[in-house]
């Protein structure tokens, strides 16, 4: 058969197209040359110039999780690679669907140290989904296909494949996208009918039910979150979240109990520790959210409902495992429900939410304000409450105290609106993130919640914001504090804040005006709405610099290697430090 | 759920693979990353057409991390199969090793008269050395090797396990 012939970065650039791709997000190079030629060429894809090649992964990541599609990189060989890796490993740690192409010296020059040379598939190996080396052209267009598939099928995750210069100069056929994606590769969707009916049997004889539900939900897609509120509202159990989870279920919901983990709730965590059946949808029992294990909700029968199997019995036991993906198992759960005509323990559930309202009546999230120092919590609740109005408003974060304080109190309805690093916990994601999400929204108001420290992390990215016109806000609570280091060090090493002082930060009001955004700045209380208030009317990017309460620490907190009973309420409560074997803990 | 979940037991696992570039480096790593041990590992071709290879590993630790080894081997990409031989049924597990011995007089005629025991074959022979080839599990290789410690031995190269189910029942 003589297919018309393409040379392989034509190849490459109708593979990304016919796999829907629009946006890229890149930094040229000399490898991917070739590349960057055929992408001048044409124009069905827009390249966004990142500023540094971290920030395009990340980008890509804020890309890939606002819209369900995947996100794509494109970057050169040698240090052009290796400062992806970050990136890569972030969504690999968040199940983000990322195909990063990573351009390669010639094939014959491969293990010859040469020039911008780095073992890319070996470097990336542990840290992406899969990854590939393309040495011969004729297995490029099949093998970017493939990484499209694997990257967003089963549990999504990020794909490297590695371009040889000569094989993107080289001649060769292209092929179609295949209906199958993969020879063998082929993630389980629907989960075991008997299983599902042991759960759901289960659920309706269980008098302490708590539904946890995680990033798996909003992974499976908006379905997933519709068919969960549907559950939960047939079943009237509470249900809690984990941090990449918030928005699967509305915040606003009564039902809701919110964030569970290290910083979350004290009706969920207790919920959790209490229940005598957990509902795990979507979520992995991750260290921040179990705290300590063997104290971790004793006396519950679990379920869990993950696609990936590895997940199932990794860090706690579970009765009743459903592998599948969240949207397919919701849908026989609710439809076994309706079948088998189960019923709630009613008497037995109302006993359950009296208690929870006792838990709820601790209020554990409150703080006290003054006229004289902004607290970072109020800050991040004017900020909701000043983009109620707004039809469609992104939060990304960066990491630390800011992170957890904007998980608390902005309240997310819907899925896919809440972009935070969950398990690298990658300082300098969000701004990056924020940008991502605004080239696939340009009409959504997008915001970065940020801290001064992780701001500074990518804050070259401000160029590609100015080059875009892209209107991103930086939100930054600036406490001149690593203050989630800082936080520990005074939990744990007496107050010695080694190294956590910001020393010699810029004007960020300048700064912003030297990238061509808008620069504001509160400083008291009674400023604070009317800098909100500008940045949402600003049409162009900003940077809020927020100056907050220098010391405050962010809680209720679950000391590491306590239990979930064992919550730390700050300033509101009676606490006592962590323990010598938390320590050791992270 | 978990009876004993400190008993660390050994478990043989066969995992059918894509033979492509860098497959078995993602199982290696994957077992050096999560800390997971390897006794032993062997891989080779096992279907040229379809381009399979076949990896037996020999490793160890709690029935919880077992069951995790099992579910990582089983997401990566180019992995078709995962089994545990150790736990689907008896199955037959043997490992080949070559041993060479020096010596000379008594010595060298009694490593003669154990490989013979040990149904070892002589594969190269000079007047000062044997290289013997036995064949068995894992227990019987030892053993072998333990006696030819006090007889000359002097270097051993060993393939490691291979394994396969007994019965009709194929992978």
């Amino acid at each position: 058969m003589a297919s018309k012939q393409l040379n392989g970065s034509q190849i490459v650039l109708k593979a990304l197209v016919d796999q829907g791709v629009e946006d890229v997000f890149g930094y040229p190079g000399g490898a991917v040359l070739p590349l960057y030629d055929e992408i001048f060429k044409q124009n069905q894809l827009r390249h966004i110039l990142v500023r540094q090649e971290g920030g395009a992964v990340h980008a890509a990541e804020g890309y890939a999780r606002s819209t369900g599609k995947v996100g794509v990189v494109l970057v050169t060989s040698g240090p052009g690679a290796t400062n992806a890796v970050t990136g890569l490993t972030d969504a690999l740690m968040d199940s983000v669907p990322i195909v990063c192409l990573t351009g390669q010296v010639p094939t014959h020059l491969i293990g010859n140290d040469a020039f911008q040379e780095a073992d890319t598939t070996g470097i990336t190996r542990p840290c992406t989904k899969h990854n590939y080396l393309v040495k011969d052209i004729n297995d490029l267009a099949r093998v970017v296909h493939e990484a499209f598939h694997v990257a967003r099928s089963g549990r999504p995750g990020p794909v490297v494949i590695d371009l040889p210069k000569d094989v993107l100069m080289g001649q060769g056929p292209y092929s179609p996208p295949t209906e199958a994606g993969h020879k063998s590769y082929r993630p389980q969707l629907k989960g075991d009918a008997a299983q599902i009916r042991r759960a759901v049997g289960l659920m309706a004889s269980a008098k302490r039910p708590l539904f946890y539900c995680g990033g798996g939900v909003i992974n499976s897609g908006p379905e997933a979150s519709r068919l969960l509120k549907t559950l939960i509202k047939k079943t009237g159990y509470p249900c809690a979240l984990t941090l990449m989870g918030l928005g699967a279920y509305p915040a606003s919901d009564k039902q809701f109990l919110g964030m569970v983990g290290m910083h979350g709730t004290y009706e969920a965590n207790m919920a959790m520790h209490d229940c005598d059946l957990m509902i795990n949808i979507g979520a992995r029992f991750d260290d921040r959210v179990t705290g300590r294990l063997a104290a971790f909700s004793p006396g519950s029968k679990k379920i869990h409902v993950d696609i990936d199997p590895s997940s199932i019995n990794k860090n706690v036991s579970v009765d009743i495992p459903v592998i599948g993906d969240v949207a397919h198992v919701l849908k026989e759960m609710l439809a076994v429900w309706k079948t088998e005509r189960a019923k709630p323990d009613t008497p037995a559930l109302k006993a359950w939410w009296r208690q929870i309202g006792k838990w709820q009546k601790r209020d554990c999230l409150s703080y006290k304000t003054n006229s004289k120092v902004i607290k970072p919590q109020q800050a991040i609740q004017r900020l909701y409450e000043a983009t109620k109005g707004h039809d469609d408003v992104f939060i990304t974060t960066e990491v630390g105290q800011h992170q957890m304080w904007a998980a608390q109190f902005f309240k997310f309805d819907n899925p896919n609106h809440w972009l935070t690093s969950g398990g690298l916990g990658t300082m300098g994601y969000g701004l990056p993130a924020a940008m991502g999400v605004q080239v696939a929204h340009p009409k959504a108001l997008v915001v970065d919640i940020a801290g001064e420290a992780s701001t500074m992390m990518n804050i070259q990215e401000m160029s590609t914001i100015a080059q875009y016109r892209l209107p991103v806000k930086v939100f930054i609570l600036n406490n001149h504090y690593m203050g989630m280091v800082r936080q520990w060090q005074d939990l744990l090493h007496g107050s010695r804040y080694s190294e956590t002082y910001m020393d010699s930060l810029p004007d960020f009001v300048k700064l912003a005006e030297a990238f061509g955004a808008v620069g504001l700045r509160a400083t008291r209380p009674n400023q604070l709405d009317n800098v909100i208030k500008e940045m949402l009317a600003t049409d162009k990017a900003v940077i809020a610099d927020i100056r907050v309460d220098k010391m405050e620490n962010c809680f209720p907190m679950i000391p590491s290697g306590a239990a979930h009973n064992e919550m730390l309420f700050g300033n509101n409560g009676d606490d006592s430090l962590a323990s010598e074997e938390g320590m050791v803990l992270v | 759920m978990n009876p004993q979940p400190e008993q660390i037991n050994e478990h043989t696992i066969s995992v059918l693979v894509d033979n492509e570039a860098g497959v078995l480096a993602r199982v290696v790593g994957l077992f050096s990353g999560r800390g997971y041990n390897i006794e032993s590992l062997t891989v080779a071709e096992v279907d040229p057409e379809n381009a399979l290879s076949r990896i037996t590993i020999l490793t160890s630790g709690t029935p919880m991390i077992i069951e995790q080894i099992k579910a990582q081997l089983g997401r990566l990409v180019p992995v078709h199969k995962v089994n545990d031989l150790t736990l689907e049924g008896p199955h037959v597990a043997r490992e080949l090793a070559m041993v060479k011995v020096v010596g000379s007089g008594e010595k060298r005629v009694e490593s003669l008269r154990i490989a013979d025991i040990f149904r070892a074959r002589a594969v190269d022979s000079t007047n000062k050395s044997f290289v013997f080839e036995i064949v068995g599990d894992t227990g019987k290789v030892n053993a072998f090797i333990k006696l030819m410690e006090k007889l000359g031995l002097t270097e051993v190269s060993r393939t490691g396990v291979v394994a396969i189910a007994r019965g009709t029942k194929g992978i």
